[in-house]
């Protein structure tokens, strides 16, 4: 057994990069077990592109200013008060120096957005997105002497009393251990574990697609919690929304999201509708729809369009299904055909003045006279060719993690375990008990990535 | 034009449109996030916009081993390659020469023994300095024919070009964006002035825009000092050879050394970077190219440096040759990429204006 790192990162995303460049930077030998190879290296951070950032004045790409409490708001209607205030705060409020500090190390931003996303005041995007962020850290990683483990397992953190006695893991088809002085754990949730998920979940999480890495099984997650380091969310939450049911099973991405629900009628495999597609702006409502489609039979929606609509929404990466009659379309799209057409008509006649119609705001345009009704963008369903795609549950990551303090230390019921720290989607849920808030992910591992290295550095030195 | 080629770049302009990560790092992708559906002249037209910078590549999310297998720089390669052997003229020769730099070694050979033979036969008629080794007749015979070839393949390429991309009438507005960026390869500069990742997987890096640039000032600054020569001759009656202080000179001289840093940094990178992220049949007509160039402007220094010994004959006839080489491969080596580049930035002009 060696004890040649000062500190032991475990993970390979944005938080544990950040932990590891923080903690080198402060003199630490630090080395970073990534279970993913080189070309997946990254986590989930590979598939983001943002970080919400407060700023009170214009700061690098952002205009404007977002202050604290608007933020803090913000978090409070995604969560419904579901957070730890005294963290949010502190990640809100720390996420301003962040966004200098990140430009130091290599992230480059966006400076300016096209297209339909207007955050430009909340929200810095990265320039080629996360994987070219998670780029700029190894690189900066590299020069800063940090080790780099790819394919590197961690099976167990051997916790005696309150501290971490040593690390095992594998590597190159062998069983290592090593005893370094602290440990940072940043190897996010749990949700490529099917199995974890249908326990906790139930049957219809066998159906869900994974929309990140297929390296978050929960590993350290679950063999911490055993040996009763004190936990920090409920494991059926998750960031759930609804994604192309063609994508695959892992690691899609942002390209199988779809935006036209709005236009659209959604219906499950019975050819029912079952929620309003018009409730409110896409992407506010974005994140619901993984919860709705989960509750469906098969856990399968179906969105149906008519061509007056196709150009209205982002361009998907699979085509839609595409048909004359609604009844061929059913047929293509293994729906009910009689019954799909029986929706649709009721629908259309529910269907009133659409001149008022708007795609890009709420418009009030509605349905009158049915129990389930559209509130906005109702327009009939009536000019061919028809359109529709399926929608399976796409899930981003779950929120059940380990509980942290302001310095992103975990505890076991008698205290602080005094060389333990987390940071990212690991200890996410002790600040986001439910929903989301785009770019929110980052700034948590970003900040208390930062402050994780911070005390592990000092602790170790 | 190859539908495989084409169907693959389609493919994969479509997941990149689904994504749009990479709006901020070149020209290509406000333009192809602008189209829904992707025409033969939509995906010409990015091709062409492409210069193979690879920042795009290194931030994807979706390269091998990923199932979406994006590797964009080398699908806009592809196209790029086929669009320019489809659109040469004439057509047969164009294949040959834009994929096979032995083609472009031989025929650089062939220049010299054009020279060469000239100079036995056509000799000096009783000229002084160069023209003592061949006239200066001879010369424009040679030359004059030489250049005005891959002119006139040019325009008809670039005609061919307007109509597949259903290019508009230009106007000055349109060529001044164009050229200015053009003039500091503002598509080389990754988004952010930290250049592209050409050398070292994502490593971002400037080297290959300034040899680039250094490449394109260079040959404009030796184009430059042939166009003084020639006015010099004609208009003022003072034939070469020129002292250091003319403009013959103070143009060439920095012209080709620029040439030959550029050149010789252009090479080197090439060896670097990864070949699998450009048309891979390619490369060794690019590199053939490169070194043509790097030949035509060591041999117009050494020339000079040379001029008044015993060598002169011999360095005059390797420059003239290979002069002789670059002018007649111009319409079918890299060197098109020029032409189509500026073609592309101009049409890309006009896309951003008429968004306006």
């Amino acid at each position: 057994m060696t004890n040649r790192y000062d500190i032991a990162v475990i993970g390979g995303g944005n938080a544990a990069l950040c932990a590891a460049i923080t903690a080198a930077e402060l003199g630490a030998h630090v080395v970073i077990f990534e279970t993913a190879p080189k070309a997946y290296r990254g986590g989930n951070s590979r598939h983001t592109r943002n970080f919400r950032c407060m700023h009170s004045g214009p700061l690098g790409p952002l205009v404007e200013d977002y202050l604290e409490e608007e933020y803090f708001e913000d978090l409070l209607k995604v969560t419904d008060g579901k957070t730890n205030e005294r963290l949010a705060r502190l990640a809100i409020r720390t996420s301003e120096e962040c966004l200098p500090w990140m430009e130091e190390h290599g992230v480059r931003f966006q400076p300016s957005l096209s297209g339909t996303l207007s955050l430009a005041r909340t929200n810095a995007f990265f320039l080629g997105g996360g994987k070219s962020l998670v780029n700029a850290y190894y690189r900066t990683a590299e020069k800063l002497g940090i080790e780099v483990l790819y394919e590197a397992n961690v099976t167990h953190l051997e916790l005696d009393g309150n501290r971490i006695a040593h690390l095992d893991y594998e590597h190159e088809g062998e069983s290592k251990r090593i005893a370094p002085k602290a440990v940072v754990v940043a190897s996010g949730g749990f949700q490529a574990d099917t199995d974890w998920l249908t326990r906790a979940w139930g049957p219809p999480a066998k159906n869900f697609l994974i929309r990140g890495t297929p390296y978050n099984r929960g590993i350290v997650l679950a063999d911490l919690l055993d040996q009763s380091v004190q936990s920090v969310g409920d494991p059926t939450q998750c960031h759930a929304v609804a994604v192309d049911g063609r994508a695959p099973k892992f690691d899609g991405g942002i390209v199988t999201r779809l935006d036209c629900v709005p236009f659209s009628i959604v219906v499950n495999k019975n050819a029912e509708r079952f929620y309003d597609e018009g409730e409110d702006v896409w992407p506010k409502r974005y994140a619901i729809w993984g919860r709705l489609v989960a509750n469906q039979p098969d856990q399968v929606g179906y969105v149906i369009i008519d061509s007056k609509s196709l150009d209205l929404f982002m361009p998907s990466v699979f085509p839609p299904i595409k048909a004359d009659t609604l009844e061929e379309l059913a047929e293509k799209m293994g729906l009910p055909p009689v019954q799909l057409k029986d929706t649709v008509e009721t629908f259309n006649a529910a269907c009133g003045d659409t001149s008022k119609f708007h795609p890009t705001e709420l418009d009030g345009v509605k349905t009158t006279g049915i129990n389930l009704p559209k509130t906005n963008w109702a327009r009939p369903i009536d000019a061919p060719p028809f359109y529709g795609y399926s929608l399976k549950t796409g899930v981003t990551f779950t929120y059940l993690g380990l509980k942290v303090d302001e310095n992103a230390q975990c505890s076991t019921q008698d205290g602080p375990i005094t060389n333990l720290w987390a940071a990212g989607e690991t200890m996410a849920g002790s600040i986001l008990g439910q929903g989301y808030l785009a770019g929110f992910g980052m700034t948590i591992g970003t900040v208390f990535g930062r402050v994780a290295g911070r005390e592990a550095a000092n602790y170790a030195n | 034009m190859q539908t495989d080629l084409r169907q693959e770049a389609r493919r994969q302009a479509e997941i990149c449109n689904a994504c749009r990560y990479c709006e901020g790092y070149c020209s290509v992708f406000p333009a192809l996030h602008q189209e829904r559906f992707f025409t033969d002249g939509n995906l010409t037209q990015l091709a062409n916009l492409c210069h193979n910078c690879r920042g795009c590549y290194y931030a994807c999310q979706y390269t091998a081993p990923h199932e979406f297998d994006l590797n964009l720089p080398m699908a806009l390669a592809e196209v790029r390659q086929d669009s320019w052997e489809s659109f040469a003229w004439p057509h047969p020769l164009a294949q040959i020469f834009q994929k096979n730099g032995v083609m472009i070694a031989v025929a650089t050979v062939l220049g010299f023994a054009v020279l060469f033979l000239a100079m036995r036969t056509l000799g000096s008629a009783g000229g002084e300095g160069f023209y003592a080794v061949l006239s200066h007749n001879a010369m424009v015979a040679i030359f004059l024919p030489a250049f005005l070839f891959p002119l006139l393949s040019i325009t008809i390429s670039l005609r061919r070009y307007w109509e597949g991309t259903a290019g508009k009438r230009i106007t000055l507005a349109h060529i001044v964006g164009a050229f200015g960026s053009a003039a500091n390869m503002k598509n080389l500069a990754g988004g952010h002035g930290d250049g592209c990742n050409f050398e070292d997987e994502d490593k971002f890096s400037n080297a290959r825009r300034l040899a680039h640039q250094a490449v394109m000032y260079g040959f404009l600054l030796c184009f430059a000092a042939t166009s003084a020569g020639t006015i010099l001759h004609y208009a003022f009656n003072m034939p070469a050879p020129y002292p250091l202080w003319s403009f013959p000179k103070l143009l060439g001289v920095p012209g080709g050394i620029l040439m030959v840093l550029g050149t010789v940094e252009l090479a080197r990178l090439k060896l670097k970077a990864d070949r699998n992220l450009g048309a891979s049949s390619a490369w060794g007509g690019e590199m053939g190219f490169v070194l043509l160039l790097f030949l035509v402007a060591l041999s117009g220094l050494l020339l000079y440096w040379l001029g008044g010994t015993q060598l002169m004959p011999l360095m005059l006839a390797i420059h003239l040759g290979s002069v002789l080489s670059f002018f007649l491969l111009t319409p079918y080596t890299k060197m098109a990429h020029g032409f189509y580049r500026l073609a592309a930035l101009i049409r890309d002009e006009q896309r951003k204006a008429a968004l306006e």
